[in-house]
């Protein structure tokens, strides 16, 4: 035990002294009680955690009073989890406290003090059986909070392995499953709970459950008790996963069946249930049993309908039958759903039937929250099975009406999750199409991307959702990219049913001349973006075209090119699709075109400085317009127009005149190239933090910019102030970064031969020996010499946007409201590729007199439509002091960054500088800012001062 | 042997005049006191006299509960408790007791008013039958007197309807009322714990139907409504003031909000409005929805539906009106009905059943020429439309509801026999709990087998566990101690404190008991093997050899000697207290059976 007293030794007596002496001078066990929970407060190191337990378990051993041996048992466990502490010292300790305690309620926090240091050395297979073992003698006690704690203790630490168990020669920790399961039967439902939870435990942690707890399992299922009944719930559908294929006897029958039927029906039949959280669980649970026969399944969504004893069809039923007689949408007559044919009395089933419509149930409930779990039950067995996916489709039609929004928005999700596996009948079409009318715009939208998806089966039925979708066109206007492109889906979706569709809907007529539509109406355009999807496939169409149409046609094939593709017409080939037999027809021309743009330049570098300008000016100019034109290169051609926006601006910086004349004579001059190198700094962060899909190659680059940019405010302010003192200061910092460039993309550097940074790190030795103004000349004519850095494009490129739906800006009526109150201003915003919107977008109101303020919205404000969409709606609390009139103050969208969560530059950290971490540089570690990244939009308000 | 009796006065193998009386352990209950819309003499309200031929009722009942507000539950109460006389308390929910003196009065009104009757009650009559009512709260344990107590359970149906378990000592009742297992767009589905009652009342409406989705039903409403509304059309809806309307008002409020519709809808005037007051005030009797956004909005204050005028229906353009009565037999709806009626473009959606003979039902049935008063033909061009919403559990939830409360015996009542036939049989086979149907006047009882329980000492509860093993739910347990019967209480106590209680001196009881036991060996081998035998044998007790040649197994005593007669033949004389009284005669029965031939 040498070893156990140079422990001791390191331990710190400071801490544990200072508890040991007020213990001791503890008069009451609510003195000691005081001084513990003082102690508990503050947290204790590593190294003495070990003399504080010691001086914790003598006084354990003196106290009479159950209350503070309580707070000592779990200040122990408190102790062992301080990380880095291992407890197995304190474990003999530990065990042997149990043996005289009388008190339940210390026992049970002791146990939970033992399961704490098992957690911790989880490791140890001896240590896990020693604590086994005392959990099973401690498993006899009459209080239910102890045996509680044993089972947990014996779930979270019992033996896993084959293997291990068979050597230990313990007959107790043989078959934990065993001890377990003796306690299902525990008169005290919060130890049955505990056992079944226990067993669960086991089976998370890989033991393999034994089919024997089945049949023990389903008894629990009545118990009278909802956690009970809960928990067996998940019990039975773990050992349907474990067991689906064994066969199960009925009782009361000959009969027998798969264990996942089985268990299938029973959960079915716990979607009645008395408590709902009981209805929940089984509702959630029931949708990944895939395993289940269809038979079953389908069961779930039959109710077996009967009227005064016989049996009647359902309104679903009676709509299909409808439909297929030809004979659409009568209206219902009394008597209609007349009963048919009597049912032998004998063979209704009123209860047992298990399956038998648990999920009409279940869409019925009165908790939405059941409502819920039963809709994405629905969704993923549906997926899994097309049959079942056609027949639940009635049903989720009807959850459209559910009164409570989320339910109706989580079933039109499902249904668009599951549409690739089925067609809408006209009908369930209609009853779709009336949802469009809904004033929440999150279900309009959402049923947008439901029809983009949704296979219709008859013309008439794609006539009937673009004459809803013009009726919510001219219902909501707001709704036009939406609504355009949700027809755009179902043009191409179906050339087909379009094709007889087309004479009516651009109402030509053969021998008369219809006059031409309005280009402008949303409504029309609507239309064109249907024919004009659908004739991408069918090329017999553009001949019902009249000649409008073929103008209107090239008009938005420029306007709208994300929603009108490019179409062969005929006769038109050279106008409309300028492609050349070269070009292989997968590859855009559009992007063609970029690329060729961007080689021209980057080839041209030695031209004069006259022509490079002249080149980039049109470079950057044809990207951007590109941009506008080709939604789906935009991001790429900012991207890179921003880079030769940064780019030209260094040459033009370069260029003045500043540099060869005094400095003072030239402070204009010298305002515009500060002015170019801060702009510069504010492109690279745009660049950096507003695009998705930036790779480490192009952060090199950007940082390289960046570097070029600071060397150049370095010189303007070497130009332009006097003295050498304040020089020292930024040239080493200057020098920091450069270093700290180095080190963060050291791989980089071999690409970038006869850049800035490889000139400069070339002169290093030079640099850091030289004087300030030395410094100030190498770094300018390193700058001039050096080469423009060819910019590589990654994959995809998107640039985050952010448009503000409301307010809209065009209100004249000021908002009014009693200074020094506040209003409330809701805003609704789009945002597109913004990764992390919790975390990085903010609101910024812009008050006339310049008064800025910055608002976080909450996490919850964020919602997620679709990959790379999110959507904000928040409420802007706004104040300000009296005003004389009504005034508008300016609302816009911030992405805040930091240069800390830069990508490239974390992951390089982490991997090869984690030691050196400190080292970095400040400067290069803590930038934060904010770009505005959407319009602003400008809302009236008038503060009235408050009357008195 | 203790029993439940109970009396169905109305609603007996029937629908009306609800009215059942409970006789549970020497406690009378009456639950409702409804009349009988189909008769308009004696034979519409129950026949008290059942209870008592001369004498107050009071003397008879000692309380009477109803359980929710329709007058087929409490349409007799005035009579009752004013004409007959009752001074005893009644039980209703505060929502009913708000809402019932309405529909009373309105009641009264068409009685006396209308068709002229006298001998009705009056409107203070009502007021007096309404001062001897107490509300009680949902959940809530009311002890009427210092045995019966009842609680109220949550039941749908309609606002405040309630269930009452009536309870005293170990038996209990459950009375449903009318109840309903499904939620709709207002009330909440009804629930139960498993209270295991003794007897289990329940309404039995729809015994053979098993119902549809509601979804259907509403959704179909809608976009009926919907679509006759946009073709610049007008909707008219008979409806009853209390209830259905209320929800058909929720429904279409929603839907107007949801769909962002301008059509304007009115809710004709008078009683509704009353009522449309309590609705208000009651949120915490609706359902989730309406419970969980009343904080930004309460439900009940409608904003597209306004208070109706005469004249409105004479505006152009689409509408959608709520008239009173629900089967278009006469007031506003009738009216209304006769303006709107030649236009194809109108629809009159009927959301219920109507009594034949009613325009409701004629038009219902097909016919499109109605013969009005003054021999005017009318001739319907007007869509007609029918969409029930009913109320009532259907068999399913019945039988779920049974499956919930676990009841020993059931009982229905407000059914037709013919249908209750079916369920009953239903009952007895999958729940295997007997089923009774009574008709009015018929007497069923059921014989109840109650706990009755007994205080038992802490000290000895422990006492007594801590003896063997962990208790288990599965086998009864055996316990010593004394029973004391004393000012009508049982008390466990341990017999120390029994004698002391009882100032009794403690007096020593011994049983003995002879086995004789063939063994040719001496006494003191005989004695080792018995001692043998036994310590192998029982394991878990403490078998000992004393020095005097004696054996002890626990302070059982066996002592051996040699028979004077017969020296190959031992006696055995085991001597036990009579505490030990298990022990002992499971161990002379053990010897009884002789020793094993051992070889050593």
């Amino acid at each position: 035990s040498e070893l156990h007293l140079s422990k001791l030794r390191l331990t710190k007596p400071s801490k544990s002294a200072a508890l040991h002496v007020d213990l001791c001078k503890a008069t009451s066990p609510a003195d000691a009680l005081q001084y513990l929970l003082q102690f508990a407060r503050k947290p204790v190191e590593v190294e003495s955690v070990e003399g504080v337990v010691r001086i914790l378990l003598e006084h354990y051993y003196k106290e009479n009073d159950a209350s503070v041996r309580l707070k000592i048992a779990s200040l122990l466990g408190l102790l062992s989890k301080t990380a880095g502490f291992s407890p197995d010292c304190i474990m003999d300790d530990a065990i042997n406290t149990l043996q005289n305690e009388k008190s339940h309620q210390v026992l049970a926090q002791l146990l939970d003090t033992l399961l704490v240091i098992g957690t911790k050395l989880t490791e140890n297979p001896s240590v896990r059986m020693r604590l086994v073992e005392v959990a099973c003698k401690h498993l006899t006690d009459s209080s239910h909070g102890v045996r509680n704690k044993c089972l947990q203790l014996i779930g979270c630490l019992g033996p896993v392995e084959k293997g291990v168990a068979k050597e230990v020669e313990s007959q107790a920790a043989k078959d934990v499953q065993k001890i377990i399961g003796d306690h299902f039967n525990d008169q005290d439902p919060r130890v049955r709970t505990a056992a079944i939870k226990a067993m669960l435990q086991l089976h998370e942690r890989g033991l393999k459950l034994q089919q024997a707890i089945y049949s023990q399992a389903c008894k629990l299922l009545a118990d009278d008790y909802e956690q009970v009944r809960s928990a067996a719930v998940q019990l039975i559908w773990v050992l349907s996963q474990l067991y689906p294929e064994s066969i199960v006897p009925i009782p009361s029958s000959n009969e027998e069946i798969r264990l996942v039927d089985d268990a299938f029906g029973k959960i079915c039949h716990m979607v009645s249930d008395g408590s709902w959280v009981v209805r929940v669980q089984a509702a959630k649970l029931l949708g990944s049993m895939q395993q289940v026969s269809s038979h079953f399944l389908e069961q779930t969504l039959d109710k077996k309908l009967m009227s005064d004893l016989r049996r009647k069809r359902t309104a679903h039923e009676r709509a299909k039958e409808l439909y297929s007689s030809g004979e659409f949408s009568s209206g219902r007559k009394w008597g209609d759903d007349a009963p048919k044919e009597e049912i032998d009395t004998g063979a209704v089933n009123l209860i047992e039937s298990g399956a038998c419509g648990a999920f009409v149930h279940g869409l019925e409930d009165e908790m939405y929250e059941v409502r819920i779990a039963a809709v994405e039950a629905l969704c993923m067995l549906a997926q899994s099975s097309p049959s079942f996916a056609e027949k639940c489709l009635d049903f989720l039609v009807d959850m459209f009406n559910d009164e409570i929004e989320e339910v109706r928005l989580q079933s039109i999700h499902t249904m668009r999750k599951i549409s690739n596996n089925i067609t809408l009948r006209e009908d369930q079409l209609d009853t779709v199409l009336a949802v469009l009318e809904d004033s929440s715009r999150d279900i309009r939208e959402a049923l947008h991307e439901l029809l983009c998806c949704t296979n219709v089966s008859t013309k008439e039925g794609i006539h009937l959702a673009l004459v809803e979708l013009l009726k919510n066109l001219t219902k909501y206007p707001t709704d036009r990219e939406s609504i355009w492109k949700c027809l755009k889906f179902l043009g191409s979706r179906h050339p087909t049913l379009v094709l007889p569709l087309v004479p009516e809907l651009l109402s030509t007529h053969p021998f008369f001349d219809t006059p031409e539509p309005d280009m402008d109406d949303p409504a029309y355009i609507a239309v064109l973006v249907l024919i004009f999807n659908a004739a991408k496939s069918c090329p017999t169409m553009p001949a019902l075209f009249s000649d409008h149409t073929f103008r209107h046609y090239a008009y938005l094939r420029d306007s709208l090119s994300h929603l009108v593709p490019p179409l062969r017409l005929p006769g038109r080939k050279l106008v409309s699709s300028p492609v050349s037999p070269s070009i292989t027809p997968h590859e855009d021309p559009s992007q063609q075109f970029l690329h060729q743009s961007l080689e021209r330049v980057y080839n041209l570098q030695h031209l004069d400085p006259q022509g490079i300008q002249e080149l980039l000016e049109f470079t950057i100019r044809d990207l951007q317009r590109l941009g506008e034109l080709q939604s789906e290169l935009a991001g790429m051609a900012d991207f890179t127009a921003t880079y030769l926006q940064c780019q030209l601006l260094l040459i033009k910086a370069l260029q003045e005149k500043l540099w060869n004349v005094a400095a003072p004579l030239y402070l204009k001059q010298n305002a515009l190239a500060s002015a170019a190198a801060k702009q510069i700094l504010e492109e690279t962060y745009k660049m950096e933090f507003m695009y998705s899909g930036v790779e480490s190659r192009q952060v090199v680059i950007i940082h390289h910019m960046r570097l070029q940019a600071k060397a150049l405010q370095l010189i303007v302010t070497a130009r332009t102030t006097r003295g050498v003192e304040p020089l020292f200061g930024m040239c080493e910092k200057f020098l920091q970064e450069v270093d700290s460039f180095q080190r963060c993309f050291i791989s980089e550097l071999p690409h970038m031969q006869g850049s800035f940074v490889d000139k400069l790190l070339d002169l290093m030795p030079r640099l850091v020996t030289s004087k300030p103004s030395e410094v100030v000349k190498i770094l300018q004519t390193t700058l001039r010499q050096s080469t423009f850095l060819h910019l590589p494009l990654p994959e995809q490129l998107h640039r985050a946007t952010a448009n503000i739906i409301e307010p809209t800006g065009e209100s004249d009526n000021p908002l009014r409201f009693t200074s020094g109150l506040v209003v409330a201003l809701d805003v609704d915003a789009t945002l597109e590729h913004v990764q992390d919107p919790q975390g990085t977008v903010k609101v910024q109101v812009l008050y006339p007199d310049g008064q800025a303020q910055l608002i976080h919205p909450k996490p919850a404000d964020f919602r997620n439509p679709g990959p790379g969409r999110h959507r904000l709606i928040t409420q802007v609390y706004l104040s300000h002091t009296a005003w004389t009139e009504p005034c508008q103050i300016e609302v816009r969208l911030l992405l805040a960054y930091n240069s800390n969560r830069s990508k490239a530059s974390a992951k390089i950290l982490k991997s090869t500088w984690s030691e050196s971490l400190e080292a970095l540089p400040q400067s290069e570690n803590g930038i934060e800012g904010t770009i505005p990244f959407s319009k602003p939009v400008k809302v009236y308000i008038m503060p009235k001062p408050a009357r008195r | 042997m203790p029993e439940i009796k109970v009396t169905p006065l109305g609603a007996g193998q029937d629908v009306g005049r609800s009215c059942i009386l409970v006789s549970i352990a020497g406690k009378n209950v009456m639950l409702d006191c409804g009349m009988h819309m189909g008769y308009n003499d004696d034979r519409r309200f129950p026949d008290f006299s059942y209870i008592t031929q001369n004498g107050r009722l009071t003397d008879f009942l000692d309380c009477v509960i109803i359980s929710h507000f329709h007058l087929d539950h409490c349409g007799a109460l005035p009579y009752f408790s004013e004409m007959v006389g009752y001074d005893g308390p009644i039980y209703m929910t505060h929502p009913t007791k708000a809402i019932c003196p309405i529909l009373l009065e309105d009641y009264r009104k068409i009685t006396v008013d209308k068709k002229g009757e006298t001998n009705f009650f009056t409107s203070q009559m009502i007021k007096d039958c309404m001062k001897k009512v107490v509300a009680v709260h949902l959940h809530q344990t009311v002890q009427v007197d210092e045995e019966l107590e009842i609680k109220a359970y949550y039941a749908g149906h309609v606002l405040g309807a309630a269930m009452f378990q009536i309870k005293v000592g170990c038996e209990s009742v459950v009375y449903t009322g009318d109840y309903n297992m499904t939620p709709d767009r207002h009330l909440g589905a009804a629930w139960i714990d498993k209270c295991r009652p003794d007897l289990l009342i329940s309404e039995s409406t729809y015994a053979t139907t098993i119902r549809d989705s509601k979804r259907c039903r509403e959704r179909d409403f809608l976009k009926k409504v919907h679509e006759t509304v946009e073709r610049g059309g007008k909707v008219l809806i008979p409806v009853f003031a209390l209830g259905r309307a209320q929800e058909l008002c929720i429904l279409l409020e929603t839907f107007w909000e949801r769909m962002n519709l301008k059509a304007p809808i009115y809710f004709s005037t008078g009683l509704t409005e009353k009522a449309n007051h309590y609705y208000k005030l009651f949120i915490t009797w609706t359902n989730q929805k309406i419970r969980k956004t009343f904080v930004q909005r309460n439900m009940f204050e409608f904003k597209h539906i306004k208070a109706f005028d005469r004249a409105f229906a004479d505006n152009p353009g689409p509408m959608v009106v709520f008239a009173t009565p629900g089967m278009l037999h006469a007031g506003q709806s009738l009216q209304i009905f006769r303006k709107w009626a030649g236009n194809e473009k109108n629809m009159v959606i009927m959301p219920g059943y109507c009594v034949q003979g009613t325009v409701g039902h004629k038009i219902l049935s097909g016919q499109r020429k109605l013969e009005m008063e003054g021999r005017q033909i009318l001739e319907v061009k007007m869509q007609v439309e029918y969409m029930s919403f009913s109320a009532h559990a259907d068999a399913k939830g019945i039988m779920q509801l049974i499956r919930q409360a676990e009841p020993r015996n059931v009982l229905l009542v407000h059914g037709e026999a013919k249908k209750m036939e079916f369920l009953k049989q239903k009952i007895e086979q999958e729940f295997h709990v007997s089923c009774y149907m009574p008709a009015n006047g018929e007497t069923t009882t059921i014989f109840t087998n109650p706990s009755i329980p007994v205080d038992i000492s802490l000290g000895l509860l422990k006492r007594e566990t801590a003896i063997g093993l962990l208790p288990d739910v599965k086998k009864p347990k055996l316990m010593h101690g004394t029973l004391i019967m004393k000012d009508n209480s049982f008390r466990l106590v341990s017999p120390e404190q029994a004698l002391k209680e009882l100032g009794l001196a403690e007096h020593q009881l011994r049983f003995t008991c002879r086995v004789h036991i063939q063994d040719p060996r001496k006494e003191h081998e005989t004695v080792l093997r018995v001692y043998n035998h036994l310590k192998g044998v029982l394991k878990d007790y403490s078998v000992q050899h004393l020095p005097d040649g004696s054996i002890t197994v626990e302070s059982i005593l066996i002592q051996a000697t040699a028979h004077s007669e017969d020296q190959g033949t031992k006696v055995l004389l085991v001597s036990w207290t009579y505490q030990d009284e298990e022990l002992g005669s499971y161990l002379t029965s053990l010897l009884k059976k002789g020793l094993p031939q051992s070889t050593s």
